[in-house]
């Protein structure tokens, strides 16, 4: 148990700290970082999916004035480590996947990079390439484990008897589609190399974690980390994709070297960001599931089917929620990936979570229907008592309180017959559950240090815009007992102590404790009348740990969907969710996270599709024009509430996590929708008109 | 982006004659399609000269009770114009239908209909492309055909390789409207004025998919001439999107109705979508001459129209679906529009 703190500033819903500076365009970000004289990189990119590059001409681009460094595999610095295939930027002529890095342009103005990088002439010798995902793959292989430390494969029980002698056994395919996370900004550095400096190496990046992104750019370059300095505080969204450097933090570095003393700033264009930014893998999920009449799970299982790149691996683990999510006696779970000749898959916004309570949630719908039973009932049965999966009981698991309240706020009990129309509308509605393990990183420090009347705490973390700035400060005042306008908080810097990533909802956990340890160091030091000066530091490993209680974040999600009889087209004009995380540090942040969540669970549904072509080896819809993310005109009411849930297991603020759970469920609940409205069950996003004319007469 | 020299010239008949003294060079608008391809590398001029400030910003009525909309006008003017509103609705909806706010606030009269296809293999350079690349081939024949046509295209599958094989749509909103509306092209060009039918103006790919119109290199669209309706006539437009704002047409439909008398009435239909140019739905509107506009001679009618049409393969299923969306949204589009009549 730990001791909660007496929220003061904890629950206040205050404006963001850098709300002004965003709304006025006076925050920068790592493109827009004023420096002397920069010079712009653009990079060149393989134009076939696989194979090998034979010569590279750059005599064109280097003749045009203003051109200051042309790399390419044969010129570009040999680095220190080559161990990561993704980060081994221009070290070996191989392709393994089109739009790879095969060179950059270093040039006076952007238009000029741009111009000369269209210049550079690589010649191929091409392979034939593989990169079609399916089941009947003969060279599927089994991880050895999957995203996050998880193991490949569970199993419990007979889930195959089970099936057999079950009163309703349900077997379905269910598949998610590529996924870009598309955040507004771009993947963005600017890089400075001075070799005669005390920090030589400055790069202003556009990340979700400077201390990380520094540990990974010095282990490839083979540089010190005093040698090295990240600054990034601001970030325009990046969902996962800025939670590890990609290709393109290498590539500045690497520009920069090669322009001793010269800023050098690189954006991703959007379409670059297609190949090199990372993205959420397609998943084929096979799904079991066999109860009684009364609808309990005899057995429930998932077998994954998803891609990586042949050049690094990323299991997404889609299969780790059905692990804990219902109670069962049987159960399994496998992942199995396919290598293919396709850029490397990474985070997006609730990895595992997010596709894996995609065809475990419709199938569970499918299995109301045939049952006869309330979708809400249905998982209200098999509400297990512990963890299914460790035995452990729950730190605190409110679904059943979620699903309860959700339907009474929705009015789900009256909810329209089945096909009801209104008008040229087709009216159904739909639910369902939502997951996130509540996570803490293992490292993170905290620094507080009293000055001018005021607390000044430095950690480098990140606020990529979830409300960072804004909501450390509410835990440092309760942590030190003072109000929060006497608090600032500093993150976003190499220069402030060590902090995790921004992912896996784990931010405020892991950076919070650690604050929270450091205000008890230094009020333990210096008690409540400091003097200028005093300073005192806090890790997050001194804070209390829980071992003996699974800690998740529930919700459930309902969704009204309408779907036009002659047309097919799809529109949502309600979309609820009832959360139930823990203490709400903000509710004004908070709320904009589940609100993002679950709008970006609607485009899952509805809209995103990166769509791959096999052909050509990339995705074909490769910018925001044709890769559809919803817009204003597809969200109608979007509301999310929550429990007033008490934790004590968790961690000093009593907090769960926000960021990914919004994203949690949404798509399934539109797809159970649909079909209600329709009688169409689409089981492969996203929810297309085509995909339910047929069913319409 | 390759360098290039830009002019803006003081009057259109300068502007004509730098163009066509250039063979790489190209007219400027609003530039909300052409600088993007500047960028992208799928145009690569040596000389742009802008007409935006040179044409008319004017709409104007004609002597005959049609409307004039001067080359330079923007889709937002055009479709927030009274007259347009109350004569020619289907305009006013088309345009409203299309891209943004702040695209329609700086897109042209001259340049919507000149806009040019989607199709993503065109907008790669780094793909084959008949149409951006003549002879290079067609990448999109069995890749990414959703917003491909079905109507206008051969029977049989087309050959990846050959140098006429393209299946790209024409993606205005605006122009299916046009087509609907029988607008004539006012048009300028180094050999004088000419008058181009609206329907005459866009081309099928042909032997020469590199080509959308039947404009020559020089010739500038001065204005669009709208015909005035016959009286009591209702006009609406209607597309279907992948989403319910900024995306491009699927299908959609451009319709045109008159009450000729008790059960009689003639139709006017514009596909958009579905071909290498708005397709006027000739045959389905003769099925349609004369009878009452039920849904079962719809259907027929509609039946007819797609008679040749050719779904292509593709990625997710290709754009079959393409063929009965279609004749739904007709029926549905002219359901609304006798209802409305009555
Ligand atoms: C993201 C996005 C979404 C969009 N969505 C839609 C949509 O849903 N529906 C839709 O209809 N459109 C849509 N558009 C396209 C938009 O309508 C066109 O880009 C616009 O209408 C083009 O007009 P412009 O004046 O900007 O033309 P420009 O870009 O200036 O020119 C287009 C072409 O016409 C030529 N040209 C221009 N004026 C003349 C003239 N007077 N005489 C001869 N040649 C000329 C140019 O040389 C060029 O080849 C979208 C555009 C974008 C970027």
């Amino acid at each position: 148990m730990t001791d909660l703190l007496e929220p003061r500033a904890i629950g206040r819903d205050l404006a963001r700290r850098d709300g002004v500076a965003k709304v006025r365009g006076t925050a920068t970000y790592a493109f827009e970082t004023p420096v002397e004289h920069p010079a712009y990189a653009h990079p060149v990119q393989a134009t076939v999916a696989r194979g090998r590059v034979t010569a590279v001409d750059t005599s064109a681009a280097e003749a045009l004035d203003g051109v200051l460094v042309v790399l390419t595999p044969s010129t570009a610095e040999r680095l220190a480590s080559t161990d990561d295939a993704e980060l081994a930027v221009l070290q070996t002529d191989e392709v393994g996947f089109r739009g790879q890095l095969v060179g950059v342009v270093v040039a006076e103005t952007s238009e000029l990079a741009r111009q000369a990088a269209d210049l550079v002439r690589v010649a191929y010798e091409e392979r034939q390439h593989d990169s079609v995902l399916s089941v009947d793959r003969d060279d599927l292989y089994a991880p050895e484990q999957v995203n996050a430390g998880h193991e490949t494969d569970t199993a419990e029980g007979d889930v195959g008897a089970a099936m057999a002698s079950a009163a309703v056994a349900l077997e379905r395919t269910y598949s998610t589609a590529m996924y870009h996370n598309n955040p507004l900004e771009p993947h963005a550095t600017t890089a400075l190399w001075d070799p005669a400096a005390e920090v030589p190496l400055t790069l202003w990046d556009s990340t979700q974690g400077v201390h990380p992104d520094r540990a990974t750019v010095c282990r490839v370059l083979g540089l010190e980390e005093r040698q090295v300095r990240v600054v990034c505080p601001y970030i325009g969204g990046g969902f996962g994709s800025k939670g590890t450097p990609h290709a393109n933090v290498v590539l500045a570095a690497m520009a920069a070297r090669a322009l001793p003393g010269r800023p050098v700033k690189l954006a991703l264009t959007r379409q670059q960001m297609f190949s090199l930014a990372g993205y959420r893998t397609p998943t084929i999920q096979q799904v079991q599931l066999a109860a009684d009449r009364s609808g309990r799970l005899s057995a429930i299982a998932i077998d994954v089917v998803e891609q990586t790149s042949r050049i690094k691996e990323f299991a997404e683990q889609t299969g780790v929620p059905t692990r804990m999510m219902y109670a069962s006696p049987n159960r399994r779970t496998t992942h199995r990936l396919a290598a293919l000749d396709v850029p490397v898959p990474s985070w997006m916004r609730a990895p595992g979570e997010c596709p894996g309570m995609f065809g475990p949630e419709v199938a569970l719908d499918e299995l109301a229907d045939e049952l006869g039973l309330d979708p809400v009932d249905l998982r209200i049965r098999n509400e297990p008592e512990v963890d299914p999966e460790t035995g452990k009981p729950w730190s605190s698991r409110h679904l059943v309180e979620c699903l309860r309240e959700g339907a009474q706020r929705f009015g789900w009990a009256d909810r329209p017959a089945p096909r009801h129309r209104d008008g040229a509308w087709l009216v159904g509605t739909g639910v369902a559950s939502s997951v996130y393990p509540t996570m803490r990183q293992a490292t993170s420090t905290a620094r507080i240090r009293y000055a001018d009347g005021r607390y000044v705490a430095e950690i480098g973390a990140a606020d990529l815009g979830t409300g960072t700035w804004t909501t450390l400060p509410q835990v440092a005042a309760d942590a030190l007992g003072v109000d929060v306008d006497d608090v600032e908080v500093r993150i976003g810097d190499t220069e402030y102590p060590i902090a995790s990533v921004a992912g896996g909802s784990s931010g405020l956990n892991t950076w919070g404790s650690a604050l929270v340890v450091a205000a008890r160091e230094f009020r333990g030091k210096f008690g409540r009348r400091p003097e200028d000066g005093d300073e005192a530091t806090g890790d997050v490993d001194q804070a209390a740990q829980d071992e003996d209680h699974a800690a998740y974040a529930f919700g459930a999600q309902f969704v009204e969907a309408r779907v036009h009889a002659d047309t097919g087209e799809v529109r949502v004009p309600r979309l609820l969710g009832v959360f139930a995380c823990g203490r709400i540090v903000n509710p004004r942040t908070a709320r904009s996270q589940f609100v993002g969540g679950m709008t970006m669970g609607l485009s899952m549904a509805l809209h995103e599709n990166s769509v791959w072509d096999p052909q050509v080896g990339q995705v074909a819809n490769h910018d925001l024009a044709e890769y559809h993310v919803t817009v204003n005109a597809d969200v109608g009411d979007v509301q999310a509430h929550w429990l007033d849930e008490h934790d004590p297991y968790v961690n000093a603020m009593g907090s769960k996590g926000i960021g990914e759970i919004g994203i949690v469920g949404t798509a399934a609940a539109v797809v159970n929708a649909v079909h209600r409205a329709t009688g169409v069950r689409v089981r492969d996003l996203p929810v297309t008109l085509d995909k339910l004319l047929t069913g319409l007469d | 982006m390759k360098p290039f020299a830009y002019a803006r010239p003081g009057s259109v008949a300068e502007a004509v004659r730098d163009v066509a003294a250039e063979p790489a060079a190209v007219f400027l608008a609003g530039g909300t399609n052409l600088v993007d391809h500047l960028k992208l590398g799928v145009a690569r001029p040596d000389l742009v000269v802008d007409v935006r400030t040179l044409t008319s910003r004017e709409i104007s009525d004609l002597p005959d009770g049609g409307l004039r909309l001067g080359a330079a006008s923007t889709n937002s003017e055009v479709a927030a114009d009274r007259r347009v509103r109350e004569r020619y609705p289907v305009l006013a909806e088309a345009l409203l239908a299309g891209a943004t706010g702040q695209l329609r606030n700086t897109a042209t009269t001259g340049g919507n209909p000149l806009q040019r296809t989607r199709c993503v293999y065109f907008q790669d350079v780094t793909t084959a492309c008949n149409k951006r690349d003549p002879g290079s081939g067609c990448s999109a024949v069995g890749g990414y055909t959703r917003h491909h046509a079905v109507l206008g295209v051969p029977a049989a599958l087309p050959d990846p390789t050959a140098p006429e094989t393209c299946t790209a749509t024409h993606p205005s909103d605006m122009a299916v409207a046009l087509a609907a509306l029988d607008a004539q092209v006012q048009v300028l060009g180094p050999a004088g004025e000419r008058t181009i039918p609206f329907a005459d103006l866009h081309r099928l790919p042909g032997d020469d998919p590199s080509r959308d119109t039947v404009l020559e290199h020089g010739e500038l669209i001065t204005a669009l001439d709208l015909p005035p309706l016959p009286a009591g006539a209702r006009s609406a437009y209607r597309k279907v999107r992948d989403r319910a704002s900024y995306a491009f047409a699927l299908v959609s439909v451009a319709a045109v109705v008159t009450a000729d008398g008790p059960g009689s009435s003639t139709v006017r239909i514009a596909l958009g979508g579905v071909a290498h140019k708005p397709w006027r739905a000739t045959r389905a509107e003769q099925v349609l001459r004369g009878g009452p506009l039920t849904e079962d001679a719809v259907r027929a009618a509609m039946a007819a129209e797609l008679a040749a049409a050719q779904p292509q393969p593709g990625i997710d299923g290709g754009n079959g679906f393409k063929i009965p969306l279609l004749t739904r949204t007709v029926v549905a589009t002219l359901r609304e529009l006798v209802e409305a009549t009555r």
